[in-house]
């Protein structure tokens, strides 16, 4: 058995408490726990982290490329969901 | 996402290609190339040319080939670091670079081109890495010499990668670049304490400056009307500046960096050109740099060797993580098995 065998973990990373987790990199590993401890070897050896995420990169979906107009196009015509969008008379407040 | 991003690719190289629809691809590569003239990045799932894949591929893996076996030299010196401040921090940056070395090889993979396989290729040397490696450290003062030149040349090459048109290449870089930092300014520093010292120890760090210098100059490939893979690079906005522009920047930004350690750099053409507002220096030997890139450099066979010897040594190691991973991947399942029962 060999390297071939270890799956590609992708690797998400707080930066500090308050913040979500980010993307950093994906790694391969064994397993879940091996997958944890090269993170922490690999992505925080300055400190950039407090909190870890691993995840098998086989278990996410992504949207294709190819799509991503008509996929993400039926935000595009509503200014309406922006605050922006609506005219407020001069010297209303807090609104 | 690199196994998503792994087959996405290959299937649209498998429909791209003479049989596939040609009409698709033009406006493929239409889109493409407004992409990279508007300074947008390519990303893993996006469509791109084979050459330009290919030309990735074979640039990542020759970093990242570089970065691992860059770990030698260096490693050479561990055991014998003059206190425990330098060993330490020597530890670091080998460590650094090993880690440097795993970005690279991921950001190769979403290409399409797996890690065994690129290590394969290095491990039968059909890819290369940087041949500065190739020199021997024959002194404590080379760490230092590594640090400032074989680093700081490495920076010069790096930073501008960080704009890379491809994504996952430039946020590697990113990440790198900070790192490198640090490593660099350890090898001045190392080099300045040396050259503050002992007679002795000041004629070690100039003999290893000496030693350094050209190879390092190298380090930015070869001039511009011999470099092969410049032009379609540059177009591709894989790559932001010429070897010999980047080369400029390293000797500009060395020159004073050296006065101030109180060594001199080894080339007697060197001088301030004020017209040109750069430094002129004199010729580099590239019939060197041609033979140390055709395998008769001082050590391109120890490295390959013992590169090949620790992948062969920690065989067991990868062999016993996947056993004992798939023994309880089992033992879960028949756990949850029995649950459901």
């Amino acid at each position: 058995m060999t390297n071939t065998d270890w799956p590609l973990w992708e690797v998400f990373v707080r930066s500090r408490r308050g913040l979500s987790h980010t993307h950093a990199g994906s790694l391969h590993a064994p397993d879940a726990e091996l997958a944890l401890r090269n993170a922490r070897d690999l992505y925080t050896r300055r400190g950039e982290g407090v909190s870890l995420w691993v995840v098998p990169s086989a278990a996410i979906t992504a949207s294709s490329p190819d799509e991503k107009d008509p996929f993400f196009e039926p935000a595009a015509d509503k200014p309406y969901r922006h605050p922006t969008f609506y005219e407020i008379p001069e010297g209303v407040q807090h609104l | 996402m690199a196994t998503a991003a792994h087959r996405a690719a290959r299937t649209h190289t498998d429909t791209d290609g003479p049989a596939g629809d040609t009409a698709l691809t033009t406006a493929y590569q239409v889109a493409f190339d407004a992409a990279v003239a508007a300074d947008e990045r390519i990303e893993p799932r996006d469509w791109m040319p084979d050459a330009y894949r290919s030309t990735l591929v074979r640039q990542i893996a020759q970093h990242a080939h570089s970065e691992i076996i860059g770990m030698q030299p260096e490693a050479n010196w561990i055991t014998r670091a003059p206190s425990l401040r330098r060993k330490a921090i020597l530890m670091a940056k080998v460590q650094d670079e090993a880690g440097h070395g795993l970005y690279l090889y991921s950001a190769a993979e979403t290409l399409g081109t797996g890690r065994d396989e690129l290590l394969d290729k290095l491990h039968s040397g059909r890819q290369k890495y940087s041949s500065i490696f190739n020199y021997p450290t024959l002194t404590w003062a080379d760490v230092g010499a590594i640090g400032w030149l074989v680093d700081g040349a490495a920076i010069t090459n790096q930073v501008p990668l960080c704009r890379c048109s491809y994504g996952p290449y430039a946020r590697a870089m990113v990440r790198i670049c900070k790192e490198e930092s640090f490593h660099q300014r350890q090898g001045y520093e190392l080099l300045l304490a040396l050259s503050r010292g002992t007679p002795e120890q000041h004629e070690m760090a100039q003999d290893a400056v000496n030693r350094w210098w050209w190879p390092s100059l190298m380090m930015f490939g070869p001039p511009d009307d011999e470099s092969q893979h410049s032009t379609q690079s540059m177009a591709w906005k894989i790559k932001r500046h010429s070897n010999d522009e980047l080369r400029q920047r390293f000797v500009d930004i060395c020159v004073p960096q050296a006065e101030s350690l109180g060594l001199t750099l080894p080339d007697p053409e060197l001088r301030w050109n004020e017209e040109r507002g750069h430094h002129d220096f004199g010729p580099i030997d590239w019939a060197e740099f041609r033979q140390v890139l055709k395998g008769n450099g001082p050590c391109n066979e120890q490295r390959i060797d013992q590169r090949r010897r620790a992948h062969e040594e920690g065989a067991w190691v990868r062999e016993a993580a996947a056993a004992y991973a798939a023994k309880h991947t089992t033992e879960a399942d028949s756990e949850a098995g029995a649950e459901r029962a």
